[in-house]
């Protein structure tokens, strides 16, 4: 049984409680569980110091983590960590960073995975119509979907140690354009609204950020709405040509179910869908549909959120 | 033509994209024994290559060059080759040796490695996820191995003695220069791949695919099995716009999600 290295996920610069997760996802590969924590401040492994079934905390320390390269990323992580099979969280970055770290070891790697039974790890392919089960012999690097295993809980008191690294970085940022708005993208959220054709024009997007600003949504939208409508920005697509999302509660507003949409949400932890025709094949995937145009269902939806949560 | 002869006498970029066969992405997919079962299924280029493609051949359009678009598979993937070359590259190449079946990602990206380097590319284009595994894992491996700068998700791009990108980040999209030699990933972005025209298929008959091969390493990640995603269990469905806020009171009390 070979050392598994967890890489804490980082968002906005602390540790993402998605962390626990890849806890609980290495103890089911078995082994001896060490949690790397990219930083640029030690202080920054406190989140995870408590964790329970982690035998050991190194505090990676580098400027690099402040960047985006994942160049910088992967040398700065391999030279501060032990040999093993290495877990990070499946988000855009991580990926990259974890397929530079995979080749730079001569390992192989294993993205989005979604179920784990010793050395067997399952991931969706085909945009989520199949799944496939590889068995990995010897050490891999190893991506695994959020919300998928049940985080690790913490009272331990775990040592933790602090290593400098240096990142040989390629990249350089010339710019950045921060987002029209200050709204969550629908990558990083964990409830997403999204609508569709069905919402008649960009204006009413607007009822959908109420919503989303009641419960902390971001706002997606399907092909049909992004082609239409100038408004909406591509960046707001969920689906094949789009981003493929996993969020915990995903809200489908005027959306059909069209295939390409559900290969970009289909693998949500819960769906709702409001639609006005009963026959949308959306309905064939939500855990909860409700049956009327969104006029009607979604100020009700509103009132009730905000009496829950306001 | 020996290509590193030509890359000897004349210094110019040597454009590789990376194109990559997967099922139509619009099929439906069936499990039989234990495996996917791909007999009936029509094989196309992986949506996102063809992105990588418009991005290469822009790229050459800026600087000059060539473009080759290069795969890695059986036989039976030479016609997303023939598809490169009616949009318009200038060389295909596929690289295979008999004795190879499904390779893993260590694999794969040895001989891309060792492919890339006997061709003497200066960049190279792919698309940011293949439809079939969703990996993303060959654009940021391969620059590894090369030692070369990466970039992955990039919705547009400038092209000079470095290639300036735009990608996605957490606070918004950045604009970040890639020297060169590197591996860029290309997602839907600015750039729509262009139609074949009919010359482009007129050429792309009478090309000639280059045959290599390379060494690879033996796969350590070996498939088992495939599988239909466990079927939902069958949702609730209520009528009318006032059941709202029955459904937000389950999300609470059933689904634990708000
Ligand atoms: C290669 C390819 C890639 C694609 N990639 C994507 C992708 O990434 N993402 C994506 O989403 N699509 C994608 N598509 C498009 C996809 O096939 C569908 O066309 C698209 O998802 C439809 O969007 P829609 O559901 O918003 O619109 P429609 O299919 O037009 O559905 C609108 C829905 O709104 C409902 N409605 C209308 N009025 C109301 C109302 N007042 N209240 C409530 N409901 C109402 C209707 O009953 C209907 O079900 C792709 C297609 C192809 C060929
Ligand atoms: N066998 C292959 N031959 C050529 N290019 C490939 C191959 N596999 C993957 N690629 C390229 O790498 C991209 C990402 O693939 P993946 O890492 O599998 O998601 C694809 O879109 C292709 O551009």
């Amino acid at each position: 049984m070979t050392n598994k290295i967890v890489i804490a996920e980082l968002t906005k610069g602390t540790v993402n409680a998605s962390t626990a997760e890849l806890v609980s996802a290495a103890q089911a590969m078995g082994g001896d569980v060490t949690v790397v924590v990219p930083c640029t401040d030690a202080s920054m492994a406190d989140a995870v110091s408590g964790y329970d079934g982690v035998s050991k905390v190194i505090a990676v320390k580098s400027d690099v983590f402040a960047g985006n390269d994942s160049s910088g990323w992967a040398s700065a992580l391999d030279s501060a960590m032990p040999a093993g099979t290495v877990l990070f969280l499946a988000t855009a970055r991580s990926k990259d960073v974890a397929s530079r770290l995979a080749a730079r070891r001569g390992l192989s790697i294993v993205q989005d995975v979604v179920s784990i039974d010793g050395n067997n790890l399952t991931s969706p392919i085909y945009s989520g119509k199949a799944n496939q089960t590889v068995t990995v012999n010897g050490d891999a690097v190893v991506s695994v979907r959020a919300n998928v295993f049940s985080g690790v809980g913490s009272g331990s008191s775990n040592d933790v140690s602090v290593v400098d690294a240096s990142g040989d970085v390629k990249t350089a940022v010339q710019d950045v354009m921060e987002r029209a708005s200050a709204r969550l993208d629908v990558s990083e959220a964990n409830i997403i609204i999204s609508g569709g054709r069905g919402m008649g024009s960009p204006a009413n997007f607007s009822h959908l950020e109420a919503v989303a600003d009641t419960i902390g949504a971001a706002v997606g939208a399907s092909r049909a709405a992004v082609d239409t409508w100038e408004e909406i920005p591509h960046s707001m697509q969920v689906g094949q040509t789009g981003k493929t999302v996993n969020p915990n509660l995903y809200i489908a507003v005027g959306i059909s179910g069209a295939i390409q949409h559900l290969a970009g949400m289909r693998s949500s932890k819960y769906i709702v869908a409001i639609n006005k025709d009963a026959d949308a094949p959306i309905f064939q995937h939500a855990d909860y549909g409700i049956v009327a145009t969104w006029e009607e269902a979604l100020p009700v939806f509103q009132d009730a959120l905000s009496s829950l949560l306001g | 033509m020996n290509r590193t002869l030509l890359g000897d006498l004349i210094e110019m970029s040597t454009i590789i994209v990376l194109v990559k066969q997967v099922p139509d992405t619009n099929a439906k997919i069936a499990v039989q024994g234990g495996r996917v079962d791909l007999s009936t299924v029509k094989m196309e280029m992986s949506p996102y290559d063809g992105f990588a493609i418009e991005t290469a051949l822009r790229h050459k359009e800026a600087t000059g060059g060539t473009v080759t678009a290069l795969t890695v598979g059986a036989a039976g993937t030479e016609k997303i080759l023939k598809d490169a070359k009616a949009m318009g590259v200038d060389n295909i190449v596929r690289v295979w040796d008999d004795s190879w079946s499904d390779l893993d990602s260590n694999a794969l990206q040895s001989v891309l490695k060792e492919s890339i380097e006997s061709l003497g590319g200066t960049a190279v284009y792919c698309g940011k996820s293949a439809a079939d595994t969703g990996a993303g894992s060959t654009g940021p491996g391969l620059a590894e191995r090369l030692g070369w700068a990466n970039a992955s998700n990039v919705i547009g791009a400038e092209f000079g003695d470095a290639v300036t990108v735009s990608m996605p980040v957490e606070a918004g999209v950045a604009k970040v220069s890639v020297p060169l030699p590197a591996v860029i990933s290309c997602d839907k972005g600015d750039f729509k791949p262009r139609k074949a025209n009919v010359k482009g298929i007129m050429m792309a008959k009478k090309a000639q695919v280059e045959l290599m091969t390379a060494s690879a390493p033996a796969s350590t990640v070996v498939v088992a099995s495939h599988s239909m995603p466990a079927a939902k269990p069958a949702g609730k469905t209520f009528e009318g716009g006032s059941s709202a806020s029955q459904v937000v009171q389950l999300l609470r009390d059933e689904a634990n999600v708000l």
